[in-house]
């Protein structure tokens, strides 16, 4: 066995990190010390975040955009700055940034645009103008890949049910990348008959990140639009919207250091200005008449009810946290330096688990175009006993297929265990995970 | 030490060496179970003859829980009149929704009491219940296909 060496270059001062974190000062099960290795599904929050929306309760709480009265008018402010805040991490215009619940519900906004706006074009009623782009008809083609969370695959398929649209779908090579050569399921799915192309910025299960450009391009040059699931990019590395080529981007607040009730949809605006609404009633309407109803622009047209206003300002928070953050030697801040981080901790992750014998990561070996969830599998042990052995010892993965069944269908593995890195984890994280996945080998007698 | 009391040895030689695993005929009905959490699966079939589990096969795959669990079914519930494997079937799930506080009752579960730690790990509860739930699905469908099949 090679000795390794921990990673030291391009580190943030995660020590420093995880004491903004008070949950991280717990211990677990048997008084181990807490190892959370499971911020693909949810992160931990730092104390800026709790007390930014404590404080919005404790001093501004009113209901957004409604009333006239001092707190109304606050709430309303920090509401409307946090998406400014949010706005200006993904490089968007703060007018073509939905808040949602999370990343699922902005991905359903977009994808009942299409059949919301097919079923009044079947009843001949009221669109939009340009809504014309959302309206299916048997034989449009819609396409996925197969490394979409359920989350961005379910919502298509649904779609397609309603429609009568044909799913097709771009496949995964052997390593894990998307399989764009391929013959059948390769970038030439992408057809005339394309009405939209949505896809995963970096998978929740490989740490893939696609191709996004060459794809938009595919899809742009045949007229289709191109739906980002950001989940998994948008907490983990510097993202701008406009340069990345998709037409609308979505991601989720609870998974970047924000509160959980809280995701975001971007949008370019002329398109989000032709969608017909997704959830209706109170504060997205224009006029309303018992005959019938007109409605407010965007992003109003997509925020129905009394929107999360604490959430946002947590959101906007987690914003601020993130932007300041320092790599250890100063030389880079922000998405950048957080980045930074993970690719040092993937890359040693990677070499530490691949050491083990019996350890199959499934997934990109290399670290290059790839975010830090590693997921893997042992010989000999199903994922949910390893899950159980690391967790026994404070090392908290998730174990399953992370919602994306198709996808361990593909690699013929029912589940996985998988471990996801953030900001506040630091290379003896690594080191207590593959001690306890040595542990487990040996409590099952496989090693 | 609370990994040993849940993958007491019983469970890990049930896992290691299950019995009666493979699907085998003549069965009455057949049902396919998965726990969408986590992708585990279960084959299984019963067969009833003059209203006692005369055979249950089953095949799939899953964690050492629900391997075990299939495999303690098998001996456990195999040779019992429905109304008995019925009772054994509660005292099981009993113990299972108890969160540990449900003292099992080793004359009724046999070696099934050994899942009484899996009980304290709620996410885990599911995988040992996999095989049961399967059970008492195929049972129902046997006894509505076979009215005199319950006599
Ligand atoms: C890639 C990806 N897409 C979508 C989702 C769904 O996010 P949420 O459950 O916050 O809506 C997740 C998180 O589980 C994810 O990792």
């Amino acid at each position: 066995m090679t000795v390794l060496h921990q990673p030291v270059a391009g580190l943030l001062d995660f020590e420093a990190v995880a004491a903004d974190f008070p949950i991280l000062a717990r211990t677990v099960r048997g008084g181990n010390r807490l190892v959370y290795l499971d911020s693909g599904a949810t992160s931990q929050k730092p104390t800026a975040v709790l007390d930014a929306e404590r404080s919005f309760y404790t001093r501004h709480n009113a209901a957004v955009h409604r009333g006239a009265h001092l707190l109304a008018e606050e709430a309303t402010d920090a509401y409307e700055h946090a998406r400014q805040r949010i706005a200006d991490l993904v490089g968007a215009q703060p007018r073509e940034l939905v808040f949602t619940k999370n990343a699922t519900e902005a991905i359903n906004l977009v994808s009942y645009s299409f059949s919301n706006a097919t079923a009044k074009a079947q009843h001949g009623r009221a669109l939009p103008d340009g809504a014309e782009r959302f309206v299916l008809r048997p034989g449009d083609e819609i396409v996925v890949t197969e490394m979409e969370h359920h989350a961005n695959l379910v919502p298509w398929q649904e779609v397609a049910d309603k429609t009568g649209a044909v799913l097709r779908w771009i496949g995964v090579t052997e390593e894990g990348r998307l399989d764009l050569d391929h013959p059948e399921h390769g970038l030439s799915v992408i057809n005339e008959r394309t009405r939209v192309v949505a896809l995963t910025h970096q998978s929740n299960v490989l740490g893939t990140v696609t191709p996004v450009g060459l794809v938009a391009e595919a899809a742009h040059a045949v007229g289709a639009l191109v739906v980002l699931d950001a989940c998994q990019s948008v907490p983990h590395m510097p993202v701008d919207v406009e340069a990345l080529g998709a037409d609308y981007v979505a991601f989720s607040g609870h998974k970047m250091l924000g509160p959980s009730g809280i995701g975001v949809l971007w949008g370019r605006y002329e398109l989000l200005e032709s969608m017909p609404p997704f959830l209706t009633g109170g504060s997205m309407i224009e006029v309303v008449r018992m005959e019938g109803s007109t409605f407010a622009p965007p992003p109003q047209r997509f925020e129905a009810g009394v929107p999360m206003a604490a959430q946002a300002v947590g959101l906007g928070a987690a914003v601020d946290y993130l932007e300041g953050l320092r790599s250890a030697d100063g030389a880079l801040s922000g998405m950048a330096a957080v980045a930074s981080h993970e690719h040092a901790l993937t890359q040693y992750a990677l070499e530490s688990l691949t050491e083990v014998p019996g350890v199959r990561v499934v997934g990109p070996l290399d670290a290059e175009a790839r975010g830090s969830a590693v997921s893997f599998v042992v010989d000999g042990i199903h994922a949910h006993d390893v899950g159980q052995v690391l967790d026994d010892r404070g090392v908290e993965v998730r174990v399953g297929h992370h919602c994306a069944w198709p996808l361990h269908r593909r690699f013929g593995v029912a589940a996985t265990a998988r471990a996801t890195f953030y900001v506040y984890n630091g290379p003896s994280d690594v080191d207590d995970l593959v001690a306890a996945v040595r542990h487990a080998q040996s409590f099952f007698g496989v090693a | 030490m609370d990994l040993e009391s849940l993958y007491q040895e019983i469970i890990l030689d049930h896992y290691k060496n299950p019995r009666g695993k493979g699907l085998r005929e003549p069965f009455q009905a057949e049902v396919h179970h998965v726990n969408p959490t986590c992708g585990d699966e279960i084959t299984l079939r019963v067969e009833i003859e003059d209203g006692a589990v005369a055979d249950v096969s089953y095949d799939g795959m899953g964690c050492s829980i629900s391997q075990a669990s299939a495999s303690v079914l098998f001996e456990q519930l195999v040779g019992q009149r429905i109304g008995q494997g019925m009772a054994t079937f509660d005292e099981f799930l009993a113990l299972m929704q108890g969160r540990g506080t449900v003292e099992p009752d080793e004359d009724i579960l046999g070696d099934a009491v050994a899942f009484a730690g899996v009980a304290k790990y709620p996410a885990r509860v599911k995988c040992a219940l996999l095989a049961w739930m399967a059970w008492k699905d195929a049972v129902a469908q046997a006894v509505a296909s076979t009215p005199e099949a319950s006599a």
